[in-house]
């Protein structure tokens, strides 16, 4: 008690406690956590958003996702850890004057108009009015901004969030499934904006179970379960190397051929078929190799884990091996 | 900072049907309990202890009966207003997007609260406006005097009014944070102020224990002060005008529940997850 106590002390003090850097990391966090009393809705949460990235934030519906985003705008107190944002303190002005932010659903008034929500949020920040129909135009609202809040679509809600987030024009964004509801040519348009940004130099945090929207979009990935971290890299690194389907015959010579090429760790026979872990540029030696050694290639398929696949094998491991691990 | 945030905030309540319709309501309330339904009765000639004089309905009291509703069914609507405003925040998930918008949270809170009193004395104006009108043309229509009230007097009872009725937004407004919503806050609120506070009264006089509760009561140190400048109480003893504390300690009774609200407001506001 008296060190989550320590903690919070030390969260919530105006100047964040993390080593200095020149120009600090947009996002930084060390072992947060958030306990809601014994259900850990976070638990020691440790992660690096660098500036000019999109990072995806993917886990599956209760990992915690939208708690951190919460934490990471000051919503919520976390119970334990560290956490700095644009060199502050979660929550702090200084920091939040730089950052635009959808945790969760958009949320607006539903008796104003598009135009006015952002016209109060502009006033709020101090923003100048002229960039109201900026964001407008840039999320594809212009021409429905006279239209209540409430009478908006899913999609359009979804919008005018993202919207109000780039109103300020922030050096880093928070956005929480930012293509939930949106229509096919809202989700191609979307992501385009989110990519733009990220070239931009804009950091973007983005939370999403869309695995191909991360896959397509994202510099790196952060895979949180129950609370944790569970991996992170690139999306090519979480993938990994990929591998070669091989129908030849004879099987055996093949085999052997291939594992005095490659090591037996990375051939594995599957049916009548062989699997080498190779990288695509091996592809066209192992061919070769194969076929002066007079084997016939019937087949010879590239295979790539895809982010889906590396996300159901990790929620496979932790819903096999993660019961002890359980930080509920 | 701070005036950024108090503009934003008037221009959301400036553009939210739901007050005006409180304010409208409120005062067609007025205009009807303090004026119109006094005139009727004074018309119908009834005599006895609690009948209508017409010198109550003159532009002169204008600074007695224009207070006559503030203290217990005027405030019940500016609880609505208070626990509206402030449990819509929660209701709609605004009040995330509000803080996650830049200002800290004390300064949010200070401008909502700025921009409510800054309202609330909007009403008070035009409230006492629409009273002096109603009462001229009583006075017209009876060939009674048009003589208007002493400034200072006027002055005083506006802001003993606009007092009232900031304590009861606030009071609104703390139900809503403590509730997290509109709802429950709003009925918590009304039942409160028009049944628990009139229960307390009428067992007081019979209970010693509860007659010293009677006295902090917020409702009760309203209508002292309202009964403190002279306000006649109505008949029916239901706009909560009594001298039951001086008016000394009635208005600081309500200056220390409306700092009350404000501090625990802002102390759970600050201090608690928004979700």
């Amino acid at each position: 008690m008296k060190a989550s106590r320590e903690s919070r002390r030390a969260a919530s003090s105006d100047t964040a406690p993390l080593a200095r850097t020149h120009r600090p990391e947009p996002v930084r966090v060390i072992g947060l956590t958030k306990r809601y009393g014994d259900v850990v809705a976070v638990g020691g949460l440790t992660l690096t958003v660098r500036r000019g990235e999109v990072y995806g934030f993917l886990g599956p519906n209760g990992a915690g996702k939208t708690t951190t985003l919460r934490m990471l705008v000051g919503l919520v107190s976390p119970t334990a850890g560290l956490a700095e944002v644009l060199g502050a303190t979660p929550g702090a002005p200084s920091s939040l004057a730089r950052i635009g932010a959808m945790v969760e659903t958009p949320a607006l008034y539903p008796y104003l108009s598009g135009r006015d929500n952002l016209t109060l949020l502009a006033m709020q920040a101090g923003v100048p009015r002229r960039r109201v129909q900026e964001v407008l135009e840039a999320v594809g609202l212009a021409q429905r901004a006279r239209d209540r809040f409430v009478t908006y679509s899913l999609g359009m809600k979804q919008r005018l969030g993202v919207a109000a987030a780039l109103l300020k024009d922030p050096e880093l964004l928070l956005l929480d499934e930012p293509t939930n509801g949106l229509d096919p040519i809202g989700v191609a348009e979307m992501r385009t904006l989110i990519r733009r940004l990220g070239d931009e130099g804009k950091a973007v945090l983005l939370s999403s179970h869309q695995l191909g929207e991360v896959e397509q979009l994202c510099d790196r990935v952060g895979v949180i379960f129950r609370g944790r971290l569970v991996t992170e890299g690139t999306v090519q690194e979480l993938r990994g190397r990929g591998g070669v389907l091989i129908r030849a015959t004879p099987l055996d010579r093949a085999e052997t051929g291939l594992v005095a090429l490659l090591g037996r760790d990375r051939v594995t026979v599957r049916g009548d078929s062989l699997y080498a872990e190779a990288d695509p540029d091996e592809v066209a030696s192992i061919t070769r190799h194969l076929a002066s050694d007079g084997i016939d290639l019937h087949e010879v398929r590239r295979e790539e884990r895809s982010l889906e696949d590396v996300f159901l094998a990790l929620n496979a491991d932790q819903e096999g091996g993660g019961r002890a691990d359980d930080v509920t | 900072m701070m005036l950024r945030s108090y503009r934003s905030e008037l221009y959301k309540l400036r553009k939210r049907p739901a007050t005006w319709v409180v304010f409208g309501v409120w005062l067609v309330l007025m205009l009807v309990f303090t004026y119109l339904f006094p005139y009727l009765s004074y018309r119908s000639g009834k005599s006895g202890a609690d009948a209508i004089k017409l010198p109550n309905l003159l532009p002169a009291a204008l600074p007695t009966q224009g207070l006559l509703g503030y203290a217990v069914w005027g405030g019940s609507l500016i609880v609505v207003l208070g626990a509206l405003t402030l449990g819509s925040e929660y209701g709609w998930g605004t009040l995330k997007t509000m803080l996650s918008n830049g200002p800290g949270r004390l300064t949010v809170f200070c401008a909502q609260v700025a921009a409510m009193f800054t309202s609330l004395a909007g009403l008070v104006v035009v409230a006492f406006v629409c009273s002096a009108l109603a009462s001229v043309v009583i006075a017209a229509s009876t060939g009674a005097s048009i003589a208007g009230p002493a400034a200072f007097a006027l002055a005083l009872s506006m802001a003993v009014a606009w007092l009232i009725l900031c304590m009861w937004c606030l009071f609104g407004v703390v139900l809503a944070i403590v509730i997290r919503g509109t709802a429950l806050s709003v009925g918590l609120g009304l039942v409160w102020v028009l049944a628990v506070e009139n229960i307390i009264r009428a067992t007081a006089s019979s209970v010693p224990v509860i007659a010293g509760i009677e006295k902090a009561l917020p409702g009760v140190n309203a209508g002292s002060l309202v009964a403190a400048l002279g306000t006649p109480a109505a008949g029916s003893g239901g706009d909560g005008v009594a001298a039951v504390v001086g008016g000394g300690q009635a208005a600081i009774v309500v200056a220390l529940y409306l700092l009350l609200f404000g501090a625990v407001g802002a102390l759970l506001l600050r201090r608690r997850d928004v979700l």
